[in-house]
């Protein structure tokens, strides 16, 4: 019994922290300007209390964790893509608007008042001095100070003086001034008026104030000319009169321009058609050969008069097991155009040194072949296992009525197994064609059309498209990848609901 | 099949065993290949599948040992191979351990229990695990980036993020688990109840014993899918100290720094216990995916 109530407790005490640390996220939700998550987080916070103590909720007490986790780490992500597709979000709109805005308040233009420079040292201190051009202008001196250690500004108070110069001090030498230079550019030195002097030469410290002042309507005005940047939340920037954009942009909503771009705008429309068109051929091409090896490799090594049946399963099953991101860089290298055995082979035989990289047919090729190693013993022990399930009397009374192998084949293995196995090729043909590992790997998605203006490439897949649009060239577009993901989403949900039926008529016969 | 063993059928088999032997061997010339490559010296290609010259290099490179070469010049290894499979170990580990907390009791509900909306929720679990992970890419790394504003950690560049993304397989988890949990007899744990246990007490004294084999095939398995995972980690690692071996490798074959036999001995490193553990838990997780098909 007492081992009961520890278990209870433990499984108690986790539960609590489990709550202490949602409500710890609460005030960090919504001091990141995010009040919608700090209010969903105390509803689901809410579900879970009631869950965990309800004796009619005992069995959701099980259930909710792994569906939680199902929610926050697939649910959220998906529903947060499509999100992202309906806004402008890429390197240009990288930042909020309240970011922008700040810092666009946070540029200075450089002020009336500018001072030179003495810098003193005093003992292991350091004290400012400040002449001014004008004459009979007052000078300024500050108390002995240390430099700040971090990255902080650190403002020093300067009074009138009417010394030429610091008592006691010893003033430090230009080249001694330039190892200060980082310290120094971290000094605001304040005048008795308030003015802030902050570093604009190396020896001489100006005035600087903001650029722009903000207004209640969320505009801003230029504090030297006063000239108005009013923020445009179709384009996602600040715009001055002329409609004139000022960097940097902000995130905004932009509706359905992202996927209407991708369907009308022939910058994007062509190659998506042209990878969409490739896409589909890959995925079947090669869901038809694996298939095609595996079930006949799986007839064989059923076959109870063939020996070593054993060894040869593990061989054949090797290339699925060896992890890909070892074998699919192996094939990169070997297909090498120059230094790869495989043209070191080729061009023994017949001469040649074939292009596998920058023709496009050849890359595809090389590709559909890599891919095809990769995947067929995967199709082998599915079709051995299906096999297996076929009942012996079949032969048998086939091999009565003297049929041979072939019309074996084609007339009871290939009929028996595809309904059960159809699920698993739709399942194999939506992984293909989402395999960003692969092209990654092996062409990261070259040789690249010479044609399009986005960069696309003969061997890109949508998933490795919209991966190059997002991570690498082209201006870092995440709100389009994430228009064209959202469109996969659409096919690969397709998939899914067709496979859950064919698996669901698979179970009810 | 056939039950009768003519004479053609020894034509046959000594057919199938030729036609066998010839595809296995294309099929394994890369896995000679690399072998050859890593203890070839030098970093090109040429020679033969048997090497002339015999070196260790690359392997004491890929062990994070340094060697003088034949002018006296130490090189030192390239990358950080040894830091990097830790690094994917650390993450595959954590990540293992996670889904596998959070998809044991819900695999148990939905084998033992009823409760509203069990079918909806097995079927989204089912639906949910076809959505490759690379497809919300962007949302996990744009996530992660704003996570890192206010939580240091569990930023962009962290193992523990790494770790959580990973965390999406446990919908299938719940599929394998929930499968085993079905094909343990109900009654023990009814035994159990008869005697006065809570079912959770029955849940964890009962039936966790008996299904100790799946859980650790799915540990592993969700382990070895840490291992070698590639899309959301290039999105989410860096700085060269964080890498996992999986992005890593990656380095080794850029046209400007070719280190073809340093990645060969990386890769062979790496792959055999990878390869090794593979073998052993693959027969699980195909029947897992076939067990819906074939049993009915």
């Amino acid at each position: 019994m007492k081992r009961r109530s520890l278990l209870h407790y433990a499984i108690a005490a986790v539960g609590v922290l489990a709550l202490l640390a949602g409500l710890a996220l609460v005030p960090v939700f919504y001091k990141a300007h995010q009040p919608v998550f700090a209010g969903g987080m105390i509803v689901v916070l809410g579900i879970a209390v009631w869950i965990y103590t309800s004796a009619r909720a005992y069995a959701y007490r099980y259930v909710v964790p792994g569906v939680l986790a199902v929610i926050v780490f697939i649910v959220f992500p998906m529903a947060y893509t499509l999100g992202i597709s309906f806004t402008n979000y890429s390197s240009q709109h990288l930042l909020s608007r309240e970011r922008a805005t700040d810092v666009l308040l946070q540029k200075k233009i450089a002020g009336d008042a500018s001072m030179n420079l003495k810098l003193f040292r005093v003992g292991d201190k350091y004290q400012l001095f400040f002449s001014s051009d004008d004459e009979g202008a007052p000078s300024y001196t500050s108390e002995p100070f240390a430099f700040p250690s971090g990255h902080d500004e650190q403002h020093v108070k300067l009074q009138t003086t009417t010394a030429e110069g610091v008592t006691g001090g010893q003033i430090v030498l230009l080249k001694d001034m330039f190892k200060l230079q980082p310290s120094l550019k971290q000094i605001a030195a304040v005048l008795p008026d308030g003015t802030e002097l902050r570093q604009s030469s190396l020896r001489r410290f100006a005035q600087s104030k903001p650029a722009f002042k903000l207004q209640k309507d969320g505009s801003l005005v230029g504090t030297d000319d006063g000239h108005v940047l009013k923020p445009n939340v179709h384009t996602g920037f600040f715009e001055d009169a002329a409609g004139k954009p000022i960097e940097p942009g902000f995130r905004t909503t932009v509706g359905w321009q992202n996927y209407w771009r991708v369907f009308t705008d022939p910058t994007f429309h062509q190659p998506f058609l042209r990878i969409f068109t490739w896409t589909v051929a890959f995925a079947s091409l090669n869901t038809l050969a694996t298939f095609a090896i595996g079930i006949v490799l799986a007839v064989l090594l059923n076959w109870e008069a063939l020996e070593f049946r054993g060894a040869y399963r593990m061989m054949l099953f090797l290339p699925y097991a060896v992890p890909a991101f070892i074998s699919i860089p192996v094939f990169k290298g070997l297909f090498n155009e120059n230094l790869g055995e495989i043209n070191a082979a080729i061009n023994l035989i017949f001469g040649s040194r074939p292009a596998w990289f920058s023709d496009p047919n050849l890359a595809r090729s090389m590709v559909l072949l890599v891919n095809t190693w990769l995947g067929y013993p995967y199709m082998m022990i599915l079709c051995m296992g299906l096999i297996k399930a076929i009942p012996d009397e079949l032969y048998e009374a086939s091999a009565l009525a003297g049929a041979g192998p072939i019309t074996n084949f084609f007339s009871i293995t290939l009929p028996l197994i595809l309904r059960p196995i159809a699920p698993l090729l739709i399942a194999s043909f939506a992984f293909n064609f989402n395999n960003l590992t692969l092209i990654a790997l092996l062409t990261s998605g070259g040789p690249d059309f010479l044609d399009t203006q986005v960069p696309a490439g003969a061997t890109d897949l949508l998933v490795s498209y919209t991966y190059r649009i997002a991570f690498q060239d082209s201006g870092q577009n995440y709100a389009l990848a994430s228009a064209i993901s959202s469109i996969v989403f659409l096919i690969v949900a397709t998939l899914a609901v067709v496979n859950l039926r064919l698996f669901k008529v698979n179970r009810a016969s | 099949m056939p039950v009768v063993l003519k004479k053609s059928s020894r034509w046959r088999v000594l057919a199938a065993h030729i036609g066998l032997i010839i595809f296995i061997g294309l099929t394994l010339f890369p896995f000679l290949m690399i072998i050859s490559i890593s203890l070839r010296p030098g970093n090109f290609a040429g020679g033969s599948l048997i090497p002339h010259s015999f070196s260790l290099e690359h392997w004491k490179l890929a062990l994070g040992m340094s060697y003088a070469d034949t002018d006296g010049n130490m090189v030192h290894p390239p990358f950080p191979v040894l830091l990097w499979i830790w690094n994917s170990i650390k993450v595959s580990l954590i990540s293992a351990t996670v889904s596998l907390v959070l998809s044991i009791t819900s695999a148990y509900a939905f084998a033992r229990m009823r409760f509203r909306g069990k079918g909806t929720l097995l079927n989204g679990l089912l639906l949910l695990q076809m959505f490759p992970s690379v497809l919300a890419l962007v949302a996990i790394y744009a996530l992660f980036d704003r996570i890192g504003d206010y939580v240091p950690w569990l930023g962009v560049d962290s193992h523990w993020s790494l770790a959580l993304a990973y965390t999406g397989g446990v919908a299938q988890h719940i599929w394998l688990i929930k499968g085993y949990f079905d094909s343990v007899p109900y009654e023990l744990e009814e035994a159990a109840r008869v005697d006065g246990a809570t079912p959770f007490q029955a849940f964890v004294y009962v039936l966790l014993p008996m299904a100790l084999p799946i859980l650790v095939v799915v540990f592993v398995l969700a382990f070895l899918g840490g291992m070698i995972e590639y899309p959301v980690a290039s999105v989410l690692l860096h700085d060269e100290q964080k890498l996992t071996l999986a992005i890593g490798s990656r380095l080794f074959l850029f046209n400007q720094r070719y280190l073809w036999g340093d990645f060969a001995a990386t890769a062979i490193l790496a792959g055999i216990p990878l390869t090794l553990i593979f073998m052993i838990t693959q027969r699980w997780l195909v029947s897992g995916l076939t067990a819906g098909s074939v049993k009915g």
